[in-house]
């Protein structure tokens, strides 16, 4: 039996019925067409689903779509201000944190996460913040690159 | 897989008497554990019974005279970013920091690692060296288990039927105390552990020597283990290198591991030694007042291959 779901993606209000089995991920994909956010291994061990929850990172396969009513869902989608990419995801393009490409919209979440808590994170800390999102083309060099690149740009707008 | 109902609990009471009236029910907090269960067949609720939405749930609270209370819902993300949690109980922040990646900790929930009771749940050996106590609610009222007896087998605890874990009390800590945390597995995230030891440890007045001392071994046992006969070894006593070296060499005889894709069984008995040692010897120094920064501490509790 479907049952009504309420919640914000990527700054706009939706109302739908689901499933109560489907995940946030299966939801975001198959009912609105966000397929910028990716399934690989969906038991919460690659990080391809990686999506902002209330400001935090989770992997949206392991969240039911239930269970996100009354939350602000980012995925890869919301990003861009207008026509303009959002600084990680133009340092990724810059820096070459892409190859293959279908890591990089959970990386890029999981970059944007991480300078949302922690502006000016240092090599190790990007490094633990992308632990949980696998990728098998780049070496994760260009990928920590990137982030660390996008912090420095963001602090120079800001300032 | 089958297709589950779902319900939402506002109250405690609520979810029991849901629980109470409807049998089938699994139960979803941060739901990490039971979405894989239920993908891959292996649990087939009737209907999952979603407790995120009870207010408090989620409550972490600490003071000098009655210690750590974590709600149920309390986040892994919270044990690890907590300052009181990583002053005074630091084995369960480091365990926090080793566990799973970013995504999962920000999702998975300290009483759900608790109830999942694997044997190499990354927060147990913190937990119980910290002498965790398991608050319960159910028909009957309310509970109180000690987490030695609350997990009884890999995935068996000592909830009864529409009982529900709501929070877990650790005693303040001593003083003079210092804890590790150490997890060695073959991934340095998004792993579980090949073993996993905590230790804490607090000085006596007189210098060098054990007041009180538990040493939790993970994954080499059915359900998480004290190695009480190490312990045994160093209450009382002064705690030098050898006999340190002892208590290592005694937690190891409390191992009963078995094989399996992470380590041998001979792997894992072997490892214990080296993993009590280095543990007793960084929480020996963390209770003589060696300030070990956060960031260190979280370096040592991890000790992977890649």
């Amino acid at each position: 039996m479907t049952h009504p779901l309420s919640l914000t993606i990527n700054g706009e209000s939706y109302t739908l019925l689901v499933e109560p089995y489907c995940s946030l991920l299966d939801m975001l994909r198959d009912e609105l067409q966000l397929t910028g956010t990716k399934k690989g291994c969906d038991e919460g061990d690659c990080g391809a689903c990686t999506v902002l929850m209330n400001g935090k990172t989770v992997t949206s396969c392991m969240v039911l779509a239930l269970d996100a009513r009354d939350k602000e869902i980012t995925t890869v989608e919301g990003l861009r201000q207008g026509n303009t990419l959002h600084p990680v995801q133009a340092a990724f393009v810059q820096y070459g944190g892409v190859q293959c490409g279908f890591c990089t919209p959970g990386l890029i979440m999981s970059g944007v996460g991480l300078l949302l808590e922690n502006p000016r994170p240092t090599e190790e800390e990007v490094r633990f913040a992308i632990g949980g999102n696998l990728c098998r083309c780049t070496g994760y060099a260009k990928v920590v690159q990137a982030i660390l690149k996008a912090a420095e740009t963001m602090q120079a707008q800001a300032s | 897989m089958n297709r589950f109902e779902y319900r939402e609990a506002q109250t405690v009471q609520e979810a029991v008497e849901m629980m109470r009236q409807e049998e089938g029910a699994r139960i979803v907090a941060g739901a990490t554990d039971v979405l894989i269960r239920w993908r891959q067949g292996a649990w087939k609720p009737r209907y999952v019974l979603n407790i995120k939405r009870i207010k408090g749930l989620d409550e972490v609270s600490y003071s000098p005279d009655s210690g750590l209370s974590l709600g149920t819902l309390a986040t892994i993300r919270t044990l690890e970013r907590h300052p009181h949690i990583q002053e005074h109980y630091p084995a369960l922040a480091q365990a926090a920091t080793a566990f799973a990646g970013v995504q999962i900790r920000n999702l998975a929930t300290v009483g759900g690692n608790v109830c999942n009771a694997s044997p190499a749940g990354d927060t147990l050996p913190a937990l119980l060296a910290y002498g965790a106590e398991c608050r319960i609610a159910g028909p009957e009222g309310e509970r109180l288990v000690p987490l030695e007896q609350f997990c009884l087998g890999p995935g068996q605890t000592a909830l009864q039927p529409a009982e529900l874990l709501v929070a877990l009390r650790l005693p303040p800590p001593p003083p003079r105390a210092g804890a590790l945390y150490i997890k060695h597995s073959p991934r340095s995230t998004m792993d579980i552990a090949t073993v996993g030891v905590a230790s804490v440890i607090s000085l006596a007045a007189q210098p060098g020597v054990c007041q009180e001392v538990k040493i939790a071994l993970g994954a080499v046992a059915p359900t998480v283990v004290r190695a009480t006969a190490a312990e045994a070894l160093l209450r009382g006593q002064s705690v030098d290198t050898e006999r340190l070296q002892q208590a290592a060499q005694a937690a190891a005889q409390t191992a009963n591991p078995i094989d399996d894709i992470r380590g041998t069984a001979a792997h894992r008995r072997a490892v214990v030694a080296p993993l009590v040692q280095r543990t007793l010897h960084y929480a020996v120094q963390m209770a003589q007042g060696s300030r070990l920064p956060f960031q260190m501490q979280r370096g040592l509790a991890v000790e992977a291959v890649f």
